[in-house]
């Protein structure tokens, strides 16, 4: 199946905290590691999906039919995005689903309302940053998907998806605060393990649309240009 | 004024008096490095080329590989934007009014290009979807057309990499047609065609003209095809045009058959890759 190595991989890094004797320190601990795992799934995708597709059609040559349809560039990109958010949902309930199968966990305390507020929140700087990165597949059909992947590596170290930032090093610290991860991450946690309610997070969430309002109209603007760019120097051809 | 376009792309009012195409003074130049070198040379792939064209017209444009013809078809495709020059289509500029021009258009390509893991009819709902055209009227209509061309039905259900060159062709001359263009743009068509096909083809392109009130520019680099369809053929060598005029004209005045023509425009050195 299509998604069993996902499956698998949360349930694995859940696992890691099993290494722990046993007791509300390993539940909370397995938890954290479980949530990372989720979110990251999620968040990957919003960040990679318009890249995917962009590179995927890229490769195909079918990007100069996309591009040449009678369609603004921010609906085109708006129905990925849409899609990305669709398919992240459902592929990120099918391994939730899973891991509550598989671990038992016992979410009694946790404020369910206000993971879901802050979910749904830091989708939006999360689209926008892969409307950035997928300027780069559009600018390079060779290099740009890579390119894709090392900003969600650094994404992924400096997040505290599965640790808490400030165990990372000094020199590269400075980076958590930029990423919109971080927060969610932080907030979710908060949520989840620790009962915090949708009042406490209101902050946060807004902070993270706001952000994406800054981001989304900055994708779509580089993207624009990106495109610009191409139709100038002839680099969407494929051959022919 | 009246409207022109597909019955469900939102139409766009054309001037009937308008020209179909009207290219001035078009230049596209690229930068271009082989591997290995370190100096970027530039390549004059189209270097001032006029054009009109009027409506319902066959125009050819014949030229050997690397003249430039795919460059020029993208600029008209508003892929490409030109260094210089300006290109109206049925009267509007396709800088100013791309979307306009857009949904007048449409592009077929040497290559057929699709997701090869999808079916046709899943390509064909992807193509037409950004068209807005609505997915039932678009397989009915594609089940039509492919039927026209000889192709059965059943193949809309296999995936793309599983039908043979002249099969995928086909399938993209009908996602071209889907969006009812008024004006069709081919891009060798029929090149790596059997003789089958490529007459099956051929005669569909005949076929459009006249049902669809569609106007149609068509490269190719066979003389035979050039002279059966377009009513004038352009020969387009180096970026330029050499030529422009009915088949029976250019045969008169620069040699016995297209192949002479082509010959004697071209000269036999040149018309090989630049
Ligand atoms: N996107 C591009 N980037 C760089 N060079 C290009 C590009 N497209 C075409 N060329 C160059 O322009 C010239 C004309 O190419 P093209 O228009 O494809 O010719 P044709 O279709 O007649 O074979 C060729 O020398 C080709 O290498
Ligand atoms: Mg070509």
């Amino acid at each position: 199946m299509f998604w069993f190595y996902n499956v698998i991989n949360t349930l694995t890094i859940g696992l890691i905290g099993f290494s722990m004797p046993a007791g509300p320190a390993r539940n909370r601990m397995v938890l954290y590691l479980a949530i990372g795992a989720l979110l990251w799934n999620f968040l990957s995708i919003l960040f990679q999906e318009v890249s995917t597709s962009v590179q995927w059609e890229r490769w195909e040559g079918t990007i100069e039919y996309s591009f040449m349809a009678p369609i603004r560039r921010v609906t085109y990109l708006g129905g990925v995005c849409a899609w990305a958010v669709l398919y992240g949902l459902v592929r990120t309930v099918v391994i939730l689903i899973a891991v509550a199968f598989f671990f038992h966990i016992n979410l009694a305390g946790a404020d369910l309302a206000g993971a879901a507020m802050v979910l749904v929140a830091s989708s939006v700087p999360f689209i926008g940053l892969g409307l950035v990165a997928a300027v780069l597949p559009l600018l390079s059909t060779e290099r740009g998907a890579q390119a894709t992947q090392v900003i969600q590596g650094v994404l992924l170290l400096v997040s505290g998806v599965y640790y808490p930032v400030r165990v990372l090093p000094e020199w590269i610290r400075w980076a958590a605060v930029l990423s919109p991860a971080t927060y969610t991450l932080d907030a979710v946690r908060k949520a989840l393990l620790s009962g915090a309610s949708v009042t406490s997070l209101f902050g946060v969430s807004l902070g993270l649309l706001a952000s994406g309002v800054v981001l989304i109209p900055l994708g779509l603007g580089i993207f624009t240009l990106a495109e610009r760019h191409a139709m100038r120097t002839g680099s969407l051809k494929r051959n022919g | 004024m009246s409207i022109a376009g597909a019955e469900f792309v939102r139409p766009v009012p054309v001037d009937p008096q308008a020209l179909a195409l009207c290219a001035v003074g078009v230049h596209k130049s690229f930068r271009e490095r082989e591997s290995g070198e370190h100096q970027w040379r530039r390549v004059d792939a189209v270097s001032g080329i006029d054009l009109a064209v009027p409506r319902g017209e066959i125009l050819g444009i014949l030229g050997p590989n690397g003249s430039g013809k795919s460059t020029l078809i993208r600029i008209l495709a508003t892929l490409l934007v030109p260094d210089r020059g300006s290109v109206e289509v049925f009267g509007y500029d396709i800088g100013r009014h791309r979307l306009l021009v857009r949904r007048l258009i449409n592009r077929v390509s040497v290559e057929a290009s699709f997701f090869k893991k999808l079916t046709a009819e899943e390509n064909l709902a992807y193509a037409t979807g950004l068209y807005g055209v609505p997915n039932r009227q678009a397989q009915a209509m594609a089940r039509e057309i492919l039927e026209r061309l000889g192709m059965p039905a059943k193949k809309l259900r296999v995936p793309l990499e599983q039908l043979s060159r002249g099969q995928q062709q086909k399938v993209a001359i009908a996602r071209a047609l889907l969006t009812s263009p008024t004006l069709m743009l081919l891009d060798e068509p029929t090149t790596g065609l059997d003789p089958k096909s490529r007459r099956e083809v051929q005669q569909f392109i005949l076929d459009v003209r006249q049902r669809h009130d569609a106007t149609i520019v068509i490269c190719t680099h066979d003389m035979d095809e050039a002279e059966r369809l377009c009513d004038r053929v352009a020969i387009i060598n180096r970026g330029r045009f050499e030529a422009v005029g009915p088949p029976q004209e250019l045969k008169a005045r620069h040699g016995a058959t297209m192949e002479a023509v082509f010959f004697t425009l071209i000269g036999e050195s040149t018309a090989e890759e630049r």
